[in-house]
């Protein structure tokens, strides 16, 4: 009888033991599909064209978004799973270059080049006014109206318009 | 027999084009007017061959006609009428047909009009119009022919491939029209803005001219872009609708010159100058239409819009490197004839201000374009293959689209010539208190996102100018001639329609605006699975999960089709019934379940992640405040447009003016 | 047109700034040229019977249990002197699945002599699964993922199966798109490749 109790005993233990390891298995279903596509979201499909992973349908991207889900049940954060996909995938399926190399280029050329279009802007709009107040101070008493001198009709009305608009304000 | 007849028409119009552009260009040369007419009446006859060749397409592709190759891998036989006839432009060739057919509308349209006045500038427009005309046409009959037949040997198939289900949609009857029409369309500025540079005619006739076409093209680049984005919301169940892909890019980088140039004309007109800028703006237009028709069909970028790689490839690239280079050494060439005739005289006036608008669209135009063509220079220079999407694109353009709004709420106050902080001030006090009211709202909802209330201030300003520069003119009108505030608020309208339907168009820009803010920033959305019985909950709404069905369809589809029953705070709204079709090649699609009002848009799409059962369904489900704004804003738009283009007197004719100056004076005494 | 208050025009006549021309002509060459590059990558295709692997120098990680002699990696220019079979799979690829079988045979059949190598590069896909269809198909030659893709990238394939042969001084010799018919088919190309 005796016995039969340790056989018991041993039993019991055993599938506490399996049931143990079951659970930890069981670890992705806690995983919400919302915090995987928090992740995915932020991902291309490796191999479709521009599409994000979150919503791709083929079955790779199922498999990927899978994936993910199991990264995170094991507790990698965000960072980590990312650098892993870039890491295995390449940095395509980032949805932005990263930050370094000549990727560095994406980030830097559009203001240099904007900020070149702005110094033109301003120097020519300066040349034009130099030039301009050349002119006012050679026609200080010709202009009488102070909303511009129009140069055809339409502005001439709507300039006496404007005037009496603001008589009325 | 009827496919090469078809073909033979492609090769005659093909023939009748290069003799219009030879002969109006030799009648020039020997200053022979019957020549220059006789290509004049050869671009006309264009129209009827292409209408035949599209007819017969038409006729094939309703026919089943599964010999011809491009019937087969664009319709099949359950696919309704309706979308054989729109299958013309399904796949590569025959939407270069149809390209074909509406340039030669365009041209033909224009090649009518009288032309006495500007006899010197037609055999060139003639030329230009001819060219990109021949070089389309050209595609078709040596690299991409709608009309090929299957292999020899090869039977016929019972069925045919079909459309991507994707494009099996009623936008497809419109957003590719209305996209296509935008591009075609600013062929013929462009043509005249060539003529001009070419003859010396470097005044503002070649404006003149254009401005009603410049106006529908523009009309038509938009709403491309508007409906392209309501078809991605409908049909993508990504529940967005722009995802900065490259073709989307590809379309919007001519909308942004070609915006600019709308703008900029109007200084041009008013006032003399930057007749440079203005060349440069027009071609650059034209040349972004032709680059990205290029970059979305030879396969060299990678998008989910791509056509399949194709052999036209070299051809397109040969003839958008012969453009490049053409306009500008032309520009180069004349550029010392485009003088300007007045100065700017103040950094606020309308001009600077207009100036202000131009940086900003083109700012947006280096970034788009640096964003589209860095993943090409990436693989080349480096191996590495990147993507530049959307956080990217963001960022940079995000600010960028909150100075043009701040820009529309002041630059209607600024005055041509001059204005001074003092001037503008005045008249900006009372719309900017009057917008305060956005913010203050937007606290008391509880917005904290700063980007949210300055965007609503911005746009709040912005409805506050405008509406106030309507209700100022016409009050002051109704109190002068006694007649009722609306009379002259119609009157008003007539009189300036373009300024009036230009501030429409604002007011339509910031609407779309208020949607994009709303959906940009406050979207929510959940994914998850439940089974009947079970309820989702986001953002206030409850979903309740009814039904499953699964039948199929008569056309082969099978269609997996849930039901759920929406309510909020405890009270049933509708049910929503998104759909989960599977083509009988294999082609998904999901039809999301919307319920749309002014407030926000509750969408839900049924998830095949792993299969859909009635015990585990995935849902997915997206909460889109003030999305409808965006549609809403789209037809504000089209009202606006209209306004500004309206047919009234023919003011290409500058010979009329005194009589209505001389009337208006009247008026206002 | 223009009138009273200005005088003929301020700004000088002259042509565009010679400044200006050379940087547009500058970007507008670099931008065809560019342009042009890409087009021509783009119809490129992968890589053809006699080209020269090289310049491949890229080691490839190899799966645990999928080794070969031991090695957790391998590089193309270790593999010199012997006949490679290199093979381009996903376990999301439904053709790759048609020729697994046929792959393996031929492996075993050449395994014992060692004078042919066969290599699974597995594209752009999951370690869970890969290993799980190792196990179905009972592979046992040795196997590894493309990481970053760049060995796919080198020998630009264009899908999945497709399978490069390449002799003992690792020029490639033939090219297999899709999969495999028959084990005889695979067993043909590699003995006239030993033949040589």
């Amino acid at each position: 009888m005796k016995k039969i109790n340790i056989l018991i005993l041993l039993i019991i233990v055993i599938s506490l033991f399996s049931v143990g390891t079951v659970a930890a298995q069981g670890g992705t279903d806690d995983i919400s599909d919302d915090e995987v596509n928090a992740i995915a979201k932020q991902l291309f499909c490796p191999v479709c064209e521009n599409t994000p992973l979150d919503v791709c349908e083929t079955q790779a991207c199922k498999q990927w978004r899978e994936l993910i889900r199991l990264k995170l049940s094991e507790g990698w954060t965000e960072p980590e799973i990312k650098q892993y996909f870039v890491d295995n995938y390449g940095a395509r399926v980032l949805s932005e270059p990263p930050a370094e190399g000549f990727s560095l280029l994406v980030y830097f050329v559009p203001p240099a080049i904007i900020l070149v279009g702005i110094v033109v802007l301003f120097r020519a709009f300066k040349q034009w006014k130099d030039d301009d107040d050349e002119i006012n101070a050679l026609e200080a008493e010709a202009s009488s109206t102070s909303t511009g001198e129009a140069t055809n009709p339409d502005e001439d009305y709507l300039a006496r318009f404007e005037e009496e608009m603001r008589k009325q304000d | 027999m009827l496919p090469s007849l078809g073909y033979g028409i492609l090769v005659i119009t093909l023939l009748v084009t290069l003799y219009s552009v030879g002969i109006a260009i030799y009648g020039e040369s020997q200053k022979d007017a019957a020549m220059i007419e006789s290509g004049r009446r050869a671009m006309l006859l264009t129209l009827p061959l292409i209408t035949l060749a599209s007819a017969i397409l038409i006729y094939l592709l309703i026919n089943d006609r599964y010999d011809v190759e491009y019937v087969w891998s664009v319709t099949n036989r359950s696919m309704p009428m309706y979308l054989k006839i729109t299958a013309w432009w399904g796949g590569q060739p025959g939407s270069l047909l149809f390209w074909s057919w509406l340039l030669s509308m365009f041209t033909s349209a224009v090649t009518l009009r009288k032309w006495d006045r500007d006899r010197d500038l037609l055999p060139w427009v003639l030329v230009v119009t001819g060219i990109t005309l021949a070089f389309f046409i050209s595609l078709n009959v040596f690299f991409e022919n709608p009309f090929k037949l299957i292999p020899a040997g090869v039977d016929i198939p019972l069925d045919g491939r079909g459309l991507n289900p994707l494009l099996r949609h009623p936008g497809m009857i419109i957003h590719p029209p209305a996209q296509y029409l935008g591009f075609v369309a600013f062929t013929i500025p462009f043509a005249f803005a060539i003529a001009a540079l070419i003859t010396g005619r470097t005044d503002d006739r070649w404006l003149k001219i254009t401005r009603r076409w410049t106006l529908w093209a523009w009309l038509f680049l938009s709403l491309g872009l508007v409906l392209g984005m309501r078809w991605a919301y409908d049909v993508l169940g990504w529940g967005g609708y722009w995802g900065w892909d490259p073709v989307e890019i590809a379309a919007l980088m001519p909308w942004l010159t070609g915006t600019a140039f709308l703008h900029s004309v109007m200084i041009q007109e008013k006032r003399g100058m930057l007749k440079h800028w203005n060349m440069i703006l027009i071609i650059l237009t034209f040349d972004l239409i032709i680059f990205g028709t290029f970059l979305t069909r030879s396969g060299v970028l990678s998008s989910v819009h791509a056509f399949a790689e194709s052999e036209i490839g070299p051809l397109f690239f040969a003839f958008i490197g012969f453009i490049f280079v053409f306009s500008f050494s032309l520009l180069i060439k004349r550029w010392a004839d485009l003088k300007s005739e007045t100065e700017m005289k103040s950094m606020l006036s309308k001009e600077a201000l207009f100036l202000l608008n131009n940086l900003l669209f083109l700012s947006l135009l280096v970034i788009s374009f640096w964003g589209v063509i860095f993943p090409l220079l990436s693989e080349l220079f480096t191996g590495s293959k990147v993507t530049v999407g959307p956080p990217f694109y963001e960022r940079a353009t995000g600010p960028i689209w909150g100075a043009l709004i701040l820009l529309m709420g002041v630059a209607p106050l600024s005055a041509w010539g001059h204005s001074t902080v003092k001037t503008l001030g005045r008249s900006l006090w009372k719309p900017a208190i009057a917008s305060l009211i956005a913010p203050i709202w937007a606290l008391a909802v509880g917005i904290t996102s700063w980007v949210a209330i300055g965007g609503f201030t911005l746009i709040a300003l912005v409805i506050a100018v405008t509406i106030r520069e309507f209700w100022r003119g016409a009050r002051a009108r109704s109190r002068r001639s006694g007649e009722s505030f609306f009379t002259e608020l119609w009157k008003l309208m007539k009189r300036d329609r373009r300024r009036y339907g230009g501030y429409i168009v604002h007011i339509s820009m910031v609407l779309i605006g208020i949607g994009i803010l709303g959906i940009e920033l406050f979207q929510t959305d959940t994914q998850q699975h439940i089974s009947t019985g079970e309820t989702i909950e986001l953002a206030g709404y409850s979903l309740e999960y009814d039904r499953l069905d699964q039948f199929r369809h008569e056309d082969g589809r099978l269609i997996t089709r849930a039901e759920l029953n929406l309510s909020k705070d405890g009270e049933f709204i509708e049910v929503l019934t998104p759909r989960f079709d599977l083509y009988p090649d294999g082609q998904p699609m999901t039809i999301p379940g919307v319920r749309s009002t002014l407030v926000d848009d509750v969408y839900v799409i049924l998830v095949n992640w792993e299969g859909i059962t009635a015990e585990s369904t995935p849902f997915k489900l997206y909460h889109n405040p003030l999305v409808k704004w965006v549609w809403i804003g789209g037809y504000v738009f089209i009202l606006g447009i209209v306004v500004a283009a309206w047919v009234d007197d023919d003011e290409e004719d500058a010979d009329k003016k005194p009589h209505r100056t001389r009337r208006k004076r009247a008026t206002v005494q | 047109m223009t009138e009273e208050n200005t005088p003929e025009n301020t700004a000088p006549n002259r042509g565009m700034p010679l400044w200006i021309q050379i940087t547009v002509w500058t970007v507008l060459v670099a931008l065809l040229v560019v342009v042009f590059m890409g087009l021509i990558r783009a119809r490129e295709g992968n890589v053809q019977a006699g080209a020269e692997t090289e310049s491949f120098d890229f080691t490839m990680p190899l799966f645990e249990g999928y080794y070969y002699k031991d090695a957790q990696e391998v590089s193309l220019t270790d593999l010199r002197g012997k006949i490679v079979v290199l093979n381009f799979w996903a376990t999301w690829c439904v053709p790759c699945q048609q020729e697994a079988a046929e792959l393996e045979e031929a492996w075993r059949f050449y395994e014992p002599d060692g004078e042919v190598i066969f290599i699974g590069v597995d594209y752009v896909d999951t370690e869970p699964e890969a290993r799980d269809y190792l196990k179905e198909y009972d592979i046992t030659y040795p196997n590894g993922p493309d990481m970053g893709t760049e060995i796919s990238q080198a020998f630009r394939i264009q899908g999945v199966p497709e399978t490069y042969f390449l002799d003992r001084d690792g020029v490639v010799q033939h090219v297999q798109l899709g999969p495999f018919r028959s084990t005889d088919q695979i067993k043909s190309i590699v003995n006239s490749l030993l033949a040589e």
